[in-house]
């Protein structure tokens, strides 16, 4: 089977003039459909810029990325915003919503820049509200409701294009614990509905949600493992 | 697919420009006043400066542009000349059939007709009623040829009439509704008397409005020249009227009429001449520098007052793009293009230019109706070319002022401009 995410040898070398900060060193990793990944790691190992490099937003100084079949490490700016838009889904950790915006609006803004029709948008972005159990507050403001709503947004937002991959940064560090619960049982149903989800976070409890950790040190893999679930194991 | 990418590009950078504009009203008000103040100078300018042209060319569509006149003086400011011009010989009204006779020898002439103009003014009465100030002209049957405005009822005078000196007499329009209440159409056959003298109404005046808002045509009588004997010996306003051949140069004409007027005044070679030939073009070359003056006010206060609006609304785009950076790199990780962010912050700044000018456009239209109501005589113009021009700058300095804060906004790096707090 195709992995959606291919990383060979990946690194990523920033000029600061004087000196050179080495982020990714030569980075390898596969990721399957329907995985469920956490990313772990001390801030400057990497972890970040990893995340900007699977999400499209930067582009590596060398190496191989193919993502969903495409080869993202040579694409132009635009092709970019396309894979974006098209492949992957972000979740933020402070939500990013636009403000004074009703939610309908909010998870319809992905479907705009993929040139959808109205009709299109509405409909696909009320199924998306469906999912994540908010279809009834469509027409509310985003300021209008709590954290773990916006977050349940921002989710529908992510899905609304049914991206190959769904990329959260930190989900619940905006969030209280039992909220924070409430979305980690939220990405454990996408889960089980075939999604492949990649969660960033430097929180042991939320990554122990996910069946396989990666763990970053220096720009590389230190721990790649299989978190053992109970449930799954029942199940089979 | 493409296409409907872009036009969901579009319309979503309207989106957001109505939106903003609308959270943000006060500061986009206030952003757009430089907008303001240039639509408004630039649309007032082009007013006047139509409407000085309407009104001249009205004015000598009343009297013909193709009459040269034969006087003794010009119609440009003559300074401290003046004692050469009063001291010309006044012009003979027989020199008319002098270049009459010229001009039938000669076919071949750029000159048409000639024709003797006599003045004077006074009151006209008819029983109790009395028209003051009323501009009097003799002139001859041929005259009526040259005359650009028809008769509303009866007829203009004969040579028979001409050369019997008939006391006969055709009404300006205004002069007939003083004199008949009744109704005008009564005025033709009723006799009226000017300075004591009876004469027979024999015809009225279509209404002509006034010459160059100053001089009513429609407050004056006419007569055959002979019959002005009879209530004024004064020849110093004298003049002869010629007409050119339709389509003749008119400079050329000047030429032939001055070499003719000179043989008739049997002017040696050398000798200065000693009279004008004036023509309308003259009063339109001292419009000039009015209008040159009105060009230049309005230019300098619009293209001051859209620099520094230009200026404003820049670093308001510029406010406005620090303030959503973060905004800015959700859309790009969402799938934005950066042209998508170019159009986004461009429609913002074009936005406000566009509030700005429709402003400018209602104060300049307020301001016109208070302009005409302070003189209702002059005719401005508010014409639909400067309402176009109007949005024309607006918009121009909309993509002007939002271009550089916009490429700003499109080259932010999406990862760090998520980072932005």
């Amino acid at each position: 089977m195709e992995p959606v995410i291919a990383i060979r040898d990946l690194k990523k070398i920033y000029d600061l003039g004087a000196t050179q900060v080495v982020a990714l060193a030569g980075l390898n990793v596969d990721i399957y459909r329907n995985e469920y990944v956490a990313i772990m790691g001390p801030s400057g190992s990497g972890k970040s810029t990893l995340m900007n490099m699977i999400g499209c937003l930067d582009t590596p100084t060398s190496g191989q990325y193919h993502l969903a079949g495409e080869s993202v490490d040579e694409m132009d700016d635009d092709e970019l915003a396309r894979i974006r838009n098209q492949e992957i889904g972000f979740i933020f950790q402070s939500f990013n919503l636009l403000p004074r915006t009703t939610i309908l609006r909010n998870v319809e803004l992905p479907l705009v820049y993929s040139g959808l029709s109205k009709n299109e948008r509405i409909e696909r972005a009320a199924a998306a509200l469906e999912k994540v159990g908010l279809k009834d507050r469509m027409m509310h403001r985003s300021n209008e409701l709590s954290g773990g709503q916006r977050q349940r947004v921002a989710i529908a937002r992510a899905l609304v294009n049914e991206p190959s991959i769904l990329l959260a940064d930190e989900p619940t560090g905006n969030l209280d614990s039992r909220t924070g619960q409430e979305i980690m049982a939220l990405f454990e149903d996408l889960y089980q509905q075939g999604h492949t989800l990649l969660v960033v976070t430097h929180e042991d409890n939320i990554a122990e949600h996910a069946r396989r950790s990666i763990r970053l040190m220096d720009g590389l893999i230190s721990a790649d493992e299989q978190i053992p679930h109970p449930e799954d194991i029942a199940a089979q | 697919m493409n296409i409907a990418r872009n036009i969901s590009e579009w319309t979503e950078a309207v989106r957001i420009a109505g939106e903003q504009l609308m959270l943000h009203k006060l500061r986009s008000l206030l952003t757009a006043l430089g907008v303001i103040i240039g639509v408004w100078a630039v649309i007032l300018m082009g007013t006047a400066i139509k409407g000085i042209d309407k009104g001249f060319n009205d004015s000598m569509d009343m009297i013909g542009d193709d009459i040269l006149y034969i006087q003794r003086w010009p119609w440009s400011d003559v300074g401290d000349d003046w004692p050469k011009y009063v001291n010309r010989p006044i012009i003979e009204v027989e020199d008319a059939n002098k270049i009459n006779n010229w001009i039938d020898n000669h076919p071949e002439s750029l000159l048409r007709i000639a024709a003797p103009t006599t003045e004077t003014g006074g009151n006209v009465r008819r029983k109790n009623r009395d028209a003051s100030q009323i501009y009097m002209w003799g002139s001859s049957a041929d005259s009526s040829m040259m005359n650009t405005a028809d008769l509303e009822y009866g007829r203009f005078f004969t040579v028979a009439e001409e050369l019997s000196r008939a006391p006969v007499v055709v009404l300006g329009h205004d002069v007939a509704d003083v004199l008949f209440p009744e109704g005008i159409d009564r005025a033709v056959g009723e006799t009226i008397s000017i300075k004591n003298h009876k004469f027979r109404v024999i015809g009225v005046m279509e209404r002509q409005g006034s010459f160059l808002g100053m001089f009513s045509m429609d407050k004056q009588v006419s007569m055959p020249y002979t019959s002005m004997n009879k209530i004024s010996q004064n020849k110093w306003g004298n003049s002869l009227r010629v007409q050119i051949v339709e389509g003749a140069d008119p400079e050329l004409a000047v030429d032939q009429l001055t070499g003719v007027y000179r043989t008739i005044r049997s002017l040696l070679p050398g000798e200065e001449n000693d009279f004008e030939i004036n023509r309308s073009e003259a009063l339109e070359d001292q419009l000039g520098p009015m209008k040159t003056g009105l060009a230049i006010a309005g230019f300098g206060i619009t293209g001051l007052a859209l620099f520094v609006g230009a200026i404003g609304i820049a670093n308001i785009t510029f406010v406005s793009v620090k303030e959503r950076t973060r905004e800015i790199g959700t859309r790009r990780a969402i799938g934005a293009r950066r042209q998508a962010i170019l159009l986004q912050f461009l429609a913002e700044s074009i936005s406000i230019c566009l509030m700005g000018g429709l402003i400018g456009i209602l104060f300049a239209f307020g301001t016109k109706i208070l302009l005409t109501k302070a003189a209702p005589t002059f005719p401005f113009t508010f014409s639909s070319d400067l309402i176009v021009i109007a949005f024309g700058l607006s918009v121009l300095v909309g993509i002007l002022s939002g271009l550089a804060p916009a490429w700003q906004a499109a080259r932010l790096d999406p990862a760090n401009a998520l980072r932005h707090e």
